[in-house]
């Protein structure tokens, strides 16, 4: 946390309210983003309880699991679930565009633009919270290398002919909540802590009631005293108010209220199951499905306020424009969409469960660009992020006092302009340091030449800087292209644009350092489904 | 002293709990990665800890454990471990009792499993019901199983000390469920680490006669008392409040409602104070980057006030950047039909 940001917080505190940290909005958000709020059992690995899902926010559809240990019902849950995502996504996957992509030519090597389909937009995924996407990407694990009985008619328990595809979904979003700057799977938290600093520790951040206590409190009360309501406040029966974003329930509802109904569940099926004449077997099924009802309208009761409160958090994010440089990440997310897509279509196995070495570097390698170019896009589309670069002594703000052209001296001379500014800011500048401003939305590159000694009374300095580069190609400057004086420009020290590493090798070009290239049999250990016992879960 | 008890009484409830399903998937795993007198545990155990010992056969010794009240508990365990250790074979000690003293005074501890090898070795076992997902389960569960694995290395070296040719593996093993299913699957986890900064953190800790001799005579923790008694007497002990104790201590959210009275930076996280060198009070910061108090050459308050400033000034061209553009966009509406009209 920089100081800058530990202000906020601290304002916060002091006024009772959030305090920006956000000028303008850092993610895109899609017209009809899926918000998914999922419930899961306490102790079990892969046993969801239930979820509201939806891109209605009055009308979310409810899932349920009545009882969580039945693997039928376990897939019921998982089959509906597709017919509630799947839509959504491939409703994006055919509206297409032109676009064009570099590809190295195998048998030349040469670098060739190659005509392709760009995903106009894409489905975009809304959990509550970080644990939200963890759920995502562990549902993804289970499910994608289940079989269907289409797949193998051998297979003992044969899934949903749709929840393997889910589940390759499932991890494609899951992986790409991964990379710095991404939204295909967003969660209400990381957004919100985004824009607003709270008066409480980022720990505690984590709860989102809690931190839209902060964020916008209701009226006649601070954020504190919000936030604690949102905390701790429970009801008559002993339920928090509040209930917690999930993907985990509160003890006290498990043990109170869900434990009691599944066993009436449990109990009414047994009877059911033992009923001896169509009567009585009427009787019994009116029995069983109330006690369902039950199960869903409890579900219901805890998953709606984090439903509404994920709503809430994307109205208030809303309120704030959109950040330009978003967009071209948003494009990026596109691209990432769409290339899941041609893998899908082209009949490509499951993700596998562990990435080679090739791509686990490549993987690494991409987000630690994609953070980087995160970082300087903040800065460039927000004053307020760039302030934050500018105390760390990685940007500054100066004004234009004097600019005297120069040129190169080879045969054909470039303009290489002296350009003189005044700023009381102290950049971490040594010479021939790099400095870049934003022409028209591309970076220009500037060197360091000097500063002058001392700073006046006012405690600005001047220092030089010789421009490099976007002059044209002509010996005078295209206009509009050198600085001019009078003009206050924001310089930073880092990159605009991040430039990837060295190529990677190929996964058969592996090398031993890393394990080697992989051996035949990794293909085909990577598909094989999980192996099933007849109680795969207690 | 019950936290919990005393939190309730002094209006701060605290907010823990465990579900009944936790609870029975727990215990449910446990019982079978235990059925058949540990056969599938010792199972695991020797294909990953075995070393050159013989297989575990049929023969593996289960001893009795049970005693009167915990004390003997311990007593039966250390006697168990020691003839074992002499049999020279392997046994399972299920539930053994342990006993470390915290801060001077005794503590007893229930590891899931202590498994003695047949040369001497004693290797603790701790079972859990988080899954093992493609051989990597959670870290902070991974990493909390760990230290708690670790007390009970140091608890079975004082037993290990006066035993022969006994001595504490630092490997324990950690058994999982495989992926979503419930077969058990082990990985050994290495703590001497956990184990060393433990220790360390044992050694440090104040005693609780020390503690109870600083208190004001009279002071008492009985949750029967009235809450502004209680509250003296719990504000006599003082608290060194931070976020993190908000997962472990029952009167966490006492000590934060002190601490965010008191305008504590701390109650914003450790770092935050780091951060503000010796400004302590939220009023205090504030107040240093508003220029009102604080030494301008005190590098911490000149960092402030620039970060004030830089702040004040970028919220500020934020409002002109976006007051232009709500301008520029009612111009533009404004503008609309008469260049509607200019078109026809």
């Amino acid at each position: 946390m920089s100081l800058i940001t530990t202000l906020a917080r601290l304002e916060a505190v002091d006024s009772g309210r959030a305090q920006p940290l956000a000028t303008v909005r850092h993610r895109h958000l899609t017209d009809r983003p899926l918000v998914l709020v999922p419930l899961t059992t306490a102790g079990e690995a892969g046993a969801p309880l239930g979820a509201l899902v939806g891109t209605d926010r009055e009308a979310p559809r409810l899932l349920a699991v009545a009882q969580p240990r039945d693997r039928d019902l376990r897939f019921a849950f998982l089959a509906e679930l597709a017919e509630a995502v799947l839509p959504h996504i491939e409703s994006y996957a055919d509206v297409v565009e032109p676009a064009e992509r570099n590809e190295t030519d195998p048998a030349t090597g040469k670098k060739t633009k190659v005509e392709v389909e760009l995903c106009t937009d894409a489905g975009q995924l809304i959990v509550p919270s970080r644990a939200g996407v963890e759920f995502v990407r562990l549902l993804g694990r289970s499910m994608r290398f289940r079989r269907t009985a289409e797949d193998d008619p051998d297979t003992p328990y044969p899934a949903p002919a749709r929840v393997p595809l889910l589940g390759r979904w499932l991890t494609h979003y899951g992986e790409r909540a991964r990379v710095p700057g991404s939204s295909l799977l967003l969660t209400a938290t990381d957004l919100l802590n985004r824009h607003w600093a709270t008066g409480q520790s980022s720990l505690e951040d984590q709860h989102l009631g809690a931190l839209l206590s902060w964020i916008d409190p209701p009226a006649g009360s601070s954020g504190a005293e919000a936030a604690l309501r949102a905390e701790l406040a429970r009801d008559g029966e002993g339920q928090l108010l509040c209930p917690p974003a999930g993907p985990a329930t509160d003890p006290d509802f498990d043990n109170r209220l869900l434990a009691p109904a599944i066993e009436r569940y449990d109990r009414a099926r047994t009877a059911l199951a033992s009923a001896e004449d169509g009567l009585a077997a009427d009787a019994r099924l009116g029995e069983l499905s109330g006690a369902e009802r039950e199960i869903r309208s409890l579900l219901a009761r805890v998953m709606l306020p984090t439903w509404d409160a994920v709503w809430r958090g994307l109205d208030l994010l809303r309120e704030l424009p959109e950040g330009s440089r978003a967009e071209d990440r948003w494009t990026r997310d596109r691209w990432s969409f769409t290339a899941h897509r041609d893998r899908v279509r082209s009949g490509e196995p499951p993700q596998p469960r562990r990435d080679d070495a090739v791509t686990a570097a490549q993987k690494l390698a991409s987000r630690e660009t994609a953070q980087a170019q995160l970082e300087a896009q903040e800065a460039l589309d927000d004053p307020l992020v760039l302030a934050g670069r500018r105390l760390a002594g990685e940007a500054f703000l100066g004004t234009v006092t004097d600019v005297e052209m120069t040129y190169t001296e080879s045969k054909r001379p470039s303009p290489r302009p002296l350009v003189t500014v005044r700023t009381d800011e102290r950049p971490h500048l040594g010479e021939r340091t790099k400095v870049y401003r934003s022409l028209e939305g591309k970076p220009q590159t500037a060197e360091f030449v000097r500063a002058e000694e001392e700073p006046d009374q006012d405690g600005d300095v001047l220092l030089v800087l010789r421009i490099l580069d976007r002059m044209g190609r002509g010996k005078e400057p295209a206009p509009g292209s050198v600085p001019e004086p009078g003009d206050r420009i924001a310089w930073t020290l880092f990159e605009h644009d991040q430039r990837g590493g060295p190529k990677l090798p190929d996964p058969e070009e592996t090398p031993w350092t890393h394990g080697g290239p992989p051996g035949a049999d990794a293909a085909t250990r990577a598909e094989q489904p999980d192996p099933v016992t007849p109680e795969d879960l207690l | 002293m019950d936290k919990g008890v005393l939190a309730t009484a002094l209006g701060s409830p605290a907010p823990f709990g465990q579900s009944q399903f936790a609870f029975m998937r727990g215990n449910a795993f446990e019982a079978k990665v235990k059925a058949d007198g540990g056969a599938e545990l010792l199972r695991l155990l020797y294909e990953r800890l075995g070393g050159s010992s013989p297989a575990p056969g049929p023969d593996v010794a289960t001893p009795d454990l049970s005693a009167a009240g915990p004390e003997g508990r311990a007593a039966r365990t250390a006697l168990a471990l020691r003839e074992a250790t002499a049999a020279g074979g392997w046994a399972l000690l299920d539930h053994p009792m342990l006993a470390l003293e915290v801060a001077g005074s005794p503590a007893y501890l229930e590891p899931d499993a202590v498994v003695v090898h047949p040369d001497g070795r004693w290797t603790v076992v701790e079972i859990k019901s988080f899954p093992m997902i493609d051989s990597s389960a959670d870290a902070s569960k991974v990493g909390a199983a760990a230290r708690q694995a670790a007390v009970y290395v140091l608890a079975l070296e004082r037993v290990a000390a006066v035993t022969e040719r006994a001595e504490v593996g630092q490997r324990v093993l950690l058994v999982c469920p495989k992926d979503f299913s419930n077969l058990p699957t082990a990985s050994v986890v290495d703590v001497r680490k956990q184990r060393a900064v433990t220790r360390r953190q044992l050694t440090r800790l104040t005693r609780i006669e020390d503690i109870a001799a600083g208190l004001p005579e009279g002071t008492t923790f009985d949750p029967a008392c009235p809450s502004e008694e209680l509250d003296a007497a719990v504000a006599a002990v003082p608290p060194a409040y931070a976020p993190e104790c908000l997962a472990a201590c029952e009167l966490a959210f006492h000590c934060r409602a002190k601490s965010r009275a008191e305008g504590a930076v701390e109650a914003l996280g450790r770092s935050v104070r780091g951060e503000l060198g010796g400004l302590t009070t939220v009023a205090g910061v504030l107040a240093a980057a508003a220029g009102k108090e604080g030494d301008p050459a005190d590098p911490t308050v000149a960092a402030l006030r620039r970060a004030a400033a830089l702040r004040a000034e970028a919220l500020e061209s934020a409002a002109v950047l976006r007051a232009d553009a709500g301008e520029a966009a009612s111009v533009a509406g404004a503008g609309t039909p008469e260049g509607a009209a200019a078109c026809r």
